[in-house]
């Protein structure tokens, strides 16, 4: 499952938050972004569609980079790199 | 937007709680440091071990009918009990909580009969001081 559009970036975590409803993979994927350094990446798991508006809006204010959103059928798949 | 987001918790039932928890966790989320403000029913659901007691858990009798519905389709979902989500958005970002000191004494309730999400008590007066600046909702 990886990746053409995570080229030369390494998942440092990769959070399962598949089965769990809205805001936690949001808030799971927070926890994991604020364990992470500058640079690293994070991936999370969802299944919740909520995510797919979510967790790009969150990137998106916060100012980190979303690396890719794949769509594996039943659940995406996030990755948010910390830029800062 | 302000950075600051304060809610008025008046409501008891599992519902409103949910909702409120589920918007502390996006304000959270965008960064805004949020106070809570717990009062009359909402105090009640704050006691400890309310939230996981089914007898203790209200929903408004005009959704009475729709709660066996709602019990089904939250767990097949995986939506976490509202004290949890709560938990974990006052764990990754600026939460405050408050219990009403006058709803305290009015339902006999001391600081050590509430869950230890809350952090102290306080007037309303304290409360609006500290919402000059903030959005206040209430719930």
């Amino acid at each position: 499952m990886t990746d053409t559009a995570n080229q030369g970036t390494t998942v440092k975590q990769e959070i399962d938050a598949r089965g769990s409803a809205c805001p936690g993979p949001l808030m799971e994927l927070i926890r994991g972004i604020k364990a992470a350094g500058v640079g690293d990446a994070v991936a999370v798991l969802s299944s919740d569609p909520g995510s797919n508006k979510d967790i790009p809006d969150w990137v998106d204010k916060i100012g980190y980079e979303l690396v890719a959103n794949e769509d594996l059928g039943a659940y995406h798949r996030f990755v948010v790199r910390k830029t800062k | 937007m302000k950075d600051k987001l304060n809610i008025i918790v008046m409501n008891g039932t599992v519902d409103k709680l949910l909702a409120m928890a589920t918007i502390v966790s996006g304000a959270v989320a965008m960064g805004k440091d949020v106070t809570l403000f717990v009062t009359f029913w909402g105090l009640m659901a704050f006691r400890k071990g309310a939230w996981q007691d089914p007898a203790q858990q209200k929903l408004p009798a005009e959704y009475q009918e729709y709660a066996p519905m709602m019990q089904q389709a939250m767990q097949t979902m995986g939506v976490n009990p509202w004290m949890q989500t709560l938990r974990t958005a006052k764990e990754l970002g600026n939460v405050t909580v408050y219990s009403c000191s006058m709803t305290q004494d009015l339902f006999g309730l001391k600081m050590g009969d509430l869950e230890d999400v809350v952090d102290g008590e306080k007037g309303v007066a304290g409360f609006i001081a500290e919402s000059q600046d903030a959005e206040v909702l209430v719930f």
